[in-house]
């Protein structure tokens, strides 16, 4: 085959041939005529796509310039204040700093393992024709609406969680400072459990997605030396690792922003606690239940710039979970041919 | 003593896919009850009235909300009238002329733009419609949910399109069929379930989404049509709902779940036999 | 190298034969390739490559994979420059007129072109797959349109095996069935030439020898080239026959003598079966 390669060159361009119009590109060479049909309708097209650039760009626009206001006020303090005043338009966010990231690593620390779970189950583990119900279901957690979350949550978990689980953690593990405190029912736990709920698919199926891509010849070349299955499996996940750590970060992006559910649990107290049955409060909530009722040019302010902040940062997350991926992606293009 | 190593080997195995299995029922446990309630709580509460009566002041006793089923279409079909053709005529340059660095960040873009947290998107139609307007409006909850449909109908239309085989092009191409036409009327047409099953995912999305309506456009316990005016919308209604005292607005709150439930469920399987129907068609 | 259309060589005459396919007696060319040359990026596909095609005839384009056989009919009808980072040197004259000066669109309905696996438009009837390139080509009398349809459906033999179910998909049917419907498809739009790329290749036995056939019918009033790997296939449809090889046209005579006295040694080696 080596051999063939040298001897002729072209045989190395029916290769590229294939590879290049896999890919369906149309280019017209320059200096080539144009259809004027096409000429109208490439730019139009291409006038929508550009559109999209222009409206993330106004969105970073429109709130820079609604939360100046506070930010000429407050600076940097903004965000390690930990006083939230409407009476007197004194604003700090850190609580609600505070609050999404607890919530959102608690969430990522209980949607991992099993997410991880499934998805090595989908793959390795389940036949047939047992794969496509089981990735149904876990896509049907992912359509379910975020209001239905804390409607559940607020009226069931809540409730199981005050009265048996909470109970119990602080009878045997109350030692430890994270389990202290009354059992509310409400708080970081039960924002953590939920979240970590919500975000399961995503990472769940993308994991999948990346383990299936790995090469059989991996696993294969394990198993062939005398591995178990689950040690074969355990390669797969390690070349799949940087995969999987972008479909951890997409979750952890989308549990950063989730809104409603969290809302509806967490018991919305600005406040900062070692415990995780204290109530908190998260960036996401506090723009939901105050919004409505800001009056003051300031504190529409503060809360736009709260909302700036989840935005670049649901930005720098998801920019680098997707270049991560499209990183891996590649990867895996370059590999096949 | 290898014969050892060689059976805790094996145990280890067994014992990781099994916690592998028993992860999947975890994750089962909550959607199996999250059903289970909604029915439970939601179906006994569900009635005729519900979708025809207006909501009734507190301590009057049934009602429905009439107003807020058309108020979450009027809401999804402006978010609609914004998203699709932005969503669609991008998707289609991103699968046709999109291999190109402009193309690249476009998606790039699009990609970061769906992971933008859906009450990030409120805010801007509060600052952008609600504060120079001075008043809560349906336009501003459009506007906000249009945001949010667009990165999912670009990027479901353009994966979609990019399915349609090379040759169906090139077919349409040596006919002497312009580009465009060939994009539109082949192209497009053969992936038609496809993108449609795009748009009801966006739709379907955009139906449940609370967030961003919460300060665009806001409620309305009576009966509007006008697009000026705040607007009631399913989610909003389960909301308030929910949190309040009265048992029977908890009873319509899971009236509202149970109804919303329903929708995606039905969509989410229409989006199955739609793809599958796909697949069958595309087989060349 | 010349890159097209910087510098235009003086016309030759149209009735030259190019050195390599000298033997062949000519009416009238259809096509004149003169010195043309494909790149994909910056590998070369095809290299200098004079041809000239007649009137009315068929001609087959035999010769190893990735010889550039294909590249080279797709530079014909401007199928090639679609590929990005493709470039095409040198000019090919449709009756005298170089298609690189013409919309590509125009160039197209001129000169038709049947794939090797079929592909007819899945979400339409057989006669809408017909009809396709007529209604997307502007023209809407229905009358017009169905006398076509059939007709093309006539000339590629397939009028009688479907002329009851016109309305029915064009997936549903045989793949030799597929491949006659792409040709009444290509038929439809009234093209002069018909470039074809290893149209068989995907069928079995008997759906050849019925598209080969067909050939010999369609002879008669367009002009085909015809790529094919199969060597039988060459010497048994085509009055002229070009032999590629490495992206360089090697021989190029009436195919009784590419495949019975080659004056080339490789041309020898290939259809003796020594290689390829």
């Amino acid at each position: 085959m080596v051999g063939h390669l040298l001897v002729r060159p072209l045989y190395f361009l029916q290769i590229m041939e294939s590879i290049i119009t896999a890919q369906h590109t149309f280019k017209a060479s320059k200096g080539r005529l144009i259809n004027p049909g096409d000429l109208i309708f490439k730019n139009l097209t291409r006038f929508f796509a550009a559109l999209i650039l222009v409206l993330v760009v106004l969105m970073a626009y429109e709130m820079i310039r609604t939360s100046a206001l506070s930010w000429n006020k407050f600076g940097f303090n903004f965000f390690i204040r930990s006083v939230w005043d409407p009476v007197q338009d004194e604003y700090g966010a850190l609580p609600f700093i505070y609050g999404t990231l607890v919530s959102s690593l608690l969430s990522i620390v209980i949607a991992v393992p099993l997410s991880l779970g499934i998805a090595v189950f989908l793959t390795e583990v389940a036949p047939r024709w047992l794969e496509r119900p089981v990735s149904f279901f876990v896509e049907m957690l992912a359509g379910i609406p975020s209001i239905v979350y804390g409607v559940w949550g607020f009226f069931v978990m809540v409730p199981w969680l005050r009265s048996t689980v909470e109970p119990f953690i602080s009878k045997h593990l109350g030692f430890i400072p994270l389990f202290r405190g009354a059992p509310y029912g409400v708080g970081m736990l039960a924002a953590g459990i939920i979240l970590s709920i919500m975000i399961l698919p995503i990472i769940a199926s993308i994991s999948r997605d990346v383990l299936k891509a790995v090469p059989r010849s991996q696993t294969e070349a394990a198993l062939a030396l005398g591995s178990t299955r689950w040690q074969a499996t355990r390669i797969a996940l390690a070349y799949s690792r940087s995969g999987i750590f972008g479909a951890v970060i997409l979750g952890l992006g989308r549990a950063i922003g989730e809104t409603m559910a969290v809302t509806m649990v967490i018991g919305n107290r600005p406040t900062i606690s070692a415990s995780l049955f204290e109530p908190g409060y998260t960036m996401a909530s506090v723009l939901a239940n105050e919004f409505t009722e800001a009056t003051s040019e300031m504190y529409i302010s503060a809360l736009v710039e709260i909302a700036l902040t989840l935005f670049i940062i649901t930005i720098i997350i998801n920019s680098f979970a997707r270049l991560l991926m499209w990183s891996v992606t590649s990867n895996e293009r370059a590999q096949k041919a | 003593m290898d014969n050892y190593r060689f059976h805790f080997r094996k145990f280890t195995s067994l014992f990781m896919f099994t916690l592998c299995g028993v992860s999947v029922l975890i994750a089962l446990v909550p959607l199996v009850l999250i059903f289970y309630r909604t029915v439970a709580f939601g179906f006994s509460a569900i009635n005729w009235d519900f979708f025809t009566q207006m909501p009734k002041p507190v301590g009057e006793s049934g009602g429905g909300l009439a107003n807020a089923i058309v108020g979450t279409m009027i809401l999804v079909g402006l978010g609609s009238c914004m998203s699709l053709p932005v969503g669609i005529m991008a998707g289609i340059y991103l699968a046709e002329y999109g291999d190109n660095w402009f193309g690249q960040s476009v998606r790039f873009l699009t990609d970061v733009l769906n992971g933008i947290p859906s009450i990030v998107t409120g805010v801007v139609a509060y600052t952008v419609v609600v504060l120079p307007m001075k008043h809560f409006s349906a336009y501003a909850g459009g506007v906000a949910l249009g945001i949010l449909m667009i990165p999912t109908i670009t990027r479901t239309t353009e994966e979609i399109l990019r399915t349609v085989p090379h040759s169906l092009r090139e077919a349409a191409l040596a006919l002497g069929i312009p580009r465009w036409k060939t994009s539109l009327q082949i192209v497009l047409r053969t992936a038609m379930s496809g993108v449609v099953t795009g748009i009801l995912l966006a739709v379907a999305r955009a139906a449940g989404e609370t967030a961003p309506l919460l300060f665009t456009a806001l409620n309305n316990r009576f009966w509007n049509t006008s697009m000026n005016q705040p607007m009631a919308s399913l989610t909003v209604f389960i909301y308030n709902y929910a949190v309040s005292p009265f048992d029977d607005w908890i009873a319509q709150a899971w009236a509202g779940t149970f109804v919303l439930m329903t929708l995606i469920l039905l969509l989410s399987l229409t989006v199955r036999l739609a793809t599958r129907n796909k697949f069958a068609g595309n087989l060349l | 190298m010349r890159d097209y259309p910087g510098t235009r060589q003086t016309l030759i005459d149209i009735d030259t034969i190019p050195e390599k396919g000298k033997g062949v007696p000519v009416d009238h060319n259809k096509i004149v390739a003169e010195n043309v040359s494909a790149f994909f990026g910056k590998v070369q596909a095809i290299r200098d490559i004079q041809i000239s095609i007649p009137e009315n005839s068929i001609v087959a384009i035999i010769g190893p994979s990735g010889c550039g056989k294909s590249t080279f009919l797709r530079s014909i009808n401007r199928m090639h420059e679609l590929v990005h980072g493709t470039r095409i040197t040198g000019k090919i004259l449709l009756d005298g007129e170089d298609v690189y000066s013409i919309d590509p669109v125009l160039i197209r309905k001129k000169i038709g072109m049947v794939f090797q696996k079929p592909n007819p438009f899945p979400t339409m009837s057989i006669f809408d797959n017909v009809a396709a390139g007529l209604r997307m080509g502007g023209t809407h009398d229905r009358k017009n349109i169905a006398e076509i349809v059939e007709r093309s459906l006539q000339q590629a033999a397939l009028w009688n095996e479907v002329k009851d179910s016109l309305s029915k998909s064009g997936v549903g049917l045989s793949g030799g069935q597929q491949q006659r419907l792409c040709i009444a498809r290509a038929l439809a739009v009234n093209p002069e030439v018909i470039l074809m790329d290893e149209p068989a290749s995907a069928l079995d036995p008997i759906a050849t020898a019925k598209i080969e056939e067909l050939l010999f019918e369609l002879k008669k009033r367009y002009t085909i080239v015809i790529v094919t790997h199969n060597m039988q296939q060459a010497a048994r449809v085509s009055d002229y026959t070009a032999f590629f090889y490495m992206g360089e046209l090697i021989e190029y005579d009436v195919t009784k003598k590419i495949f019975t006295a080659p004056s080339m040694k490789q041309t020898e080696d290939y259809v003796t079966g020594r290689f390829g």
